[in-house]
């Protein structure tokens, strides 16, 4: 029976759904919006938190024990700034889990394959389960998962812009030969987005501007905790196969069984 | 190609005339793109589209809460000193002017940053005049260690450097530059420059690809709006930030736009740009690079950048003081005047009832400095 329920590096999570952060109107909004979207991992842009500091804004709405913190490096822009980024929050008391982002490129923030696959390799040695954003290559899923990382996660379309899953056919290449969870990162703009992208075999989704940006978006955290919900569901019910055309009853062999 | 000969394939005149020529066929053209060049972009600019000024708007604020989120992030300019070896003449920091001359010392540093800390703020942007012989490259990294455990982010609006000086400077932690060109028409330029470094305008307008060059993260440019023609200007300030946008692809771009607000001593604006104008050209910006950073800064009145929270801008200053010394002991050594007077605490209240985040920290001193 396949459930709502993810396992990554040994460890259960009672939502397939993980959420981001960033762009919410404040941090009350956040915290509720985090609530209503039943995700159990979190994740928070070091460079947006004093992580040192257990009262701040945002840390402090996100309770250790609901919730798996997992800090992201957004903002580095290559391997040693990222792994600088992952030790200082390991050094501040998180667990050692971490999003490893490298985006040199600030405007799409898409991510660097090769500084990203050195941090990758860094971190997993000093014993991070790292899980890397990275573009939809088949390729590069499977040498991160040959070192180490407990998933990988391509985007489906560039960060923040809410189109959906673009990169459909690599996507479908990564699942079909991933042994680690796929987590389908960035792009997911709308509940059936997400949808798609779990019945398609992804693990899992994490979805931020889109909720964050919605007119409510505590009510947005909750169709997204539905549209997954959703798609689990039929995974669960077995779906069938799609046809090009509807099935007629045997036109060229029927008459083998006259 | 550096970004002076791209600007010296443009005649100032030419470029003029065609925004001036622009109908309102092509402002509507330029409205139904999702994505507009150059000339759409010079469209937004003229006076054709004052009347299109609401739907610029909505799009403006569609594009930049997609992209940044109902989010506006906070800092504070720290002056540390007020000599200056330049004569321009729309500033207050001209050496002609009878003005208190402050250059700060370890002590006062160590003061400023302790309050300005005080107040929430965490990005921090050093200001000097010009004078590398009095404030020079060892000064500003005595200053930056002074106070890089207290800040965020440091970046520095000082003179132009070379590649060499901007490296020691990011070494240092300084993370981002702000460079003003002021003027992108030569002749102009020469004109309100009488004397001093800053008279040199390819040296100017070639410090923020050497800042790029030299690794930081942040540039920030702006035209003074008034001094010439200020549609004009802000079609060559927009070419300037797509230059390094597709040069120093790694380097955040944003801008801001300072206006001279009245007439000051001897000096005669070409022209007082009104809030309709200054609107425009902000919102013209936004629709041209949807992820441009766009800086509003104290310079404009309270009540005018609660109206521009929604208008595209992502950075505002706040609780600021333009006076070497000035958030211990105000004087009158002011570089201009503060028009949005509020504390920090006020504006990110104000911020908040319109239903927005103010960001006090978006960077950390750790991406640059060792563990």
């Amino acid at each position: 029976m396949f459930k709502n329920e993810l396992v990554i590096a040994g460890r259960t999570f009672r939502s397939r759904l993980m959420v981001g952060t960033g762009k919410f109107p404040n941090a009350k909004v956040m915290a509720d919006a985090l609530e209503a979207s039943g995700a159990e991992i979190v994740t928070v842009a070091l460079r947006r938190v004093d992580i040192n500091n257990p009262q701040d804004d945002i840390l402090k709405q996100i309770d250790p024990s609901k919730y798996l913190l997992l800090p992201n490096t957004s903002g580095a822009r290559d391997a040693e700034e990222a792994v600088r980024l992952a030790r200082i929050a390991r050094a501040a008391g998180c667990e050692p889990w971490v999003k490893l982002e490298v985006t040199p490129d600030p405007y799409y923030l898409l991510p660097d394959p090769i500084e990203t696959f050195k941090a990758a390799e860094i971190l997993v040695k000093e014993g991070f389960k790292v899980l890397p954003y990275i573009n939809a290559d088949p390729v590069l899923c499977k040498r991160l998962e040959e070192i180490g990382t407990v998933t990988v996660m391509p985007l489906g379309a560039p960060i923040g812009s809410n189109k959906g899953i673009k990169t459909i056919d690599n996507l479908r290449i990564i699942i079909e030969q991933a042994k680690v969870p796929v987590v389908v990162d960035a792009g997911i703009g709308a509940p059936s987005h997400a949808a798609l992208a779990i019945e398609m075999g992804a693990d899992s989704v994490l979805v931020n501007t889109a909720i964050a940006t919605a007119k409510d978006p505590v009510m947005m955290a909750k169709s997204f905790k539905l549209g997954v919900e959703a798609a689990v569901t039929a995974r669960a019910a077995g779906m069938p196969g799609t046809r090009d055309r509807a099935e007629a009853s045997s036109p060229l062999t029927g008459f083998l069984r006259n | 190609m550096s970004f002076e000969q791209v600007l010296d394939q443009y005649k100032f005149n030419d470029i003029k005339d065609f925004i001036f020529s622009r109908t309102a066929a092509d402002v509507e053209f330029a409205l139904g793109k999702e994505k507009i060049d150059e000339e759409d972009f010079a469209a937004l600019l003229s006076p054709a589209a004052v009347n299109y000024i609401e739907e610029m708007a909505q799009k403006a604020y569609r594009i930049t809460v997609q992209r940044f989120g109902k989010t506006i992030k906070i800092y504070a300019p720290m002056y540390l000193s007020n000599e200056c070896a330049n004569s321009c003449k729309y500033c207050g920091f001209n050496r002609h002017n009878e003005i208190p001359r402050v250059i700060l010392t370890d002590d006062q540093i160590k003061l400023e940053t302790d309050i300005i800390h005080n107040m929430g703020i965490r990005h921090i942007l050093l200001v000097t005049g010009e004078s590398p012989v009095k404030v020079g490259t060892d000064y500003l990294i005595n200053a930056v260690n002074l106070m890089k455990d207290k800040f965020s982010s440091v970046c520095i609006e000082v003179y132009p450097m070379s590649v060499e000086d901007y490296s020691l400077m990011y070494e240092h932690g300084v993370d981002g530059l702000t460079m003003f060109q002021e003027t992108y028409n030569r002749e102009k330029y020469a004109d309100v420059h009488p004397a001093g470094k800053k008279r040199d305008f390819a040296w100017r307008l070639g410090g923020p690809e050497r800042g790029a060059q030299a690794g930081f993260r942040t540039i920030g440019l702006g035209a003074l709006m008034g001094l010439e023609e200020f549609r004009t200007d802000q079609f060559f300030l927009g070419l300037h930030a797509n230059y390094l946008m597709k040069n120093f692809w790694k380097t955040h771009i944003s801008i801001s736009f300072p206006r001279i607000r009245k007439a000051s001593g001897n000096f005669k604006a070409y022209e007082i740009v009104d809030d309709l104008g200054y609107v425009q050209m902000l919102l013209a910006h936004r629709l041209f690079q949807h992820d441009l950073g766009i800086n509003v800064s104290t310079r404009e009145s309270a009540e005018f950048r609660d109206r521009l929270l929604r208008l595209g801008v992502t950075h505002m200053s706040a609780g600021s003081k333009t006076e070497p010394g000035g958030y211990a002991k105000e004087h009158d050594g002011k570089q201009f005047q503060v028009e949005d007077t509020r504390t920090v605490e006020e504006f990110c209240d104000m911020v908040r009832m319109n239903g927005y985040d103010p960001v006090l920290k978006d960077w950390d001193t750790y991406f640059l400095n060792g563990e």
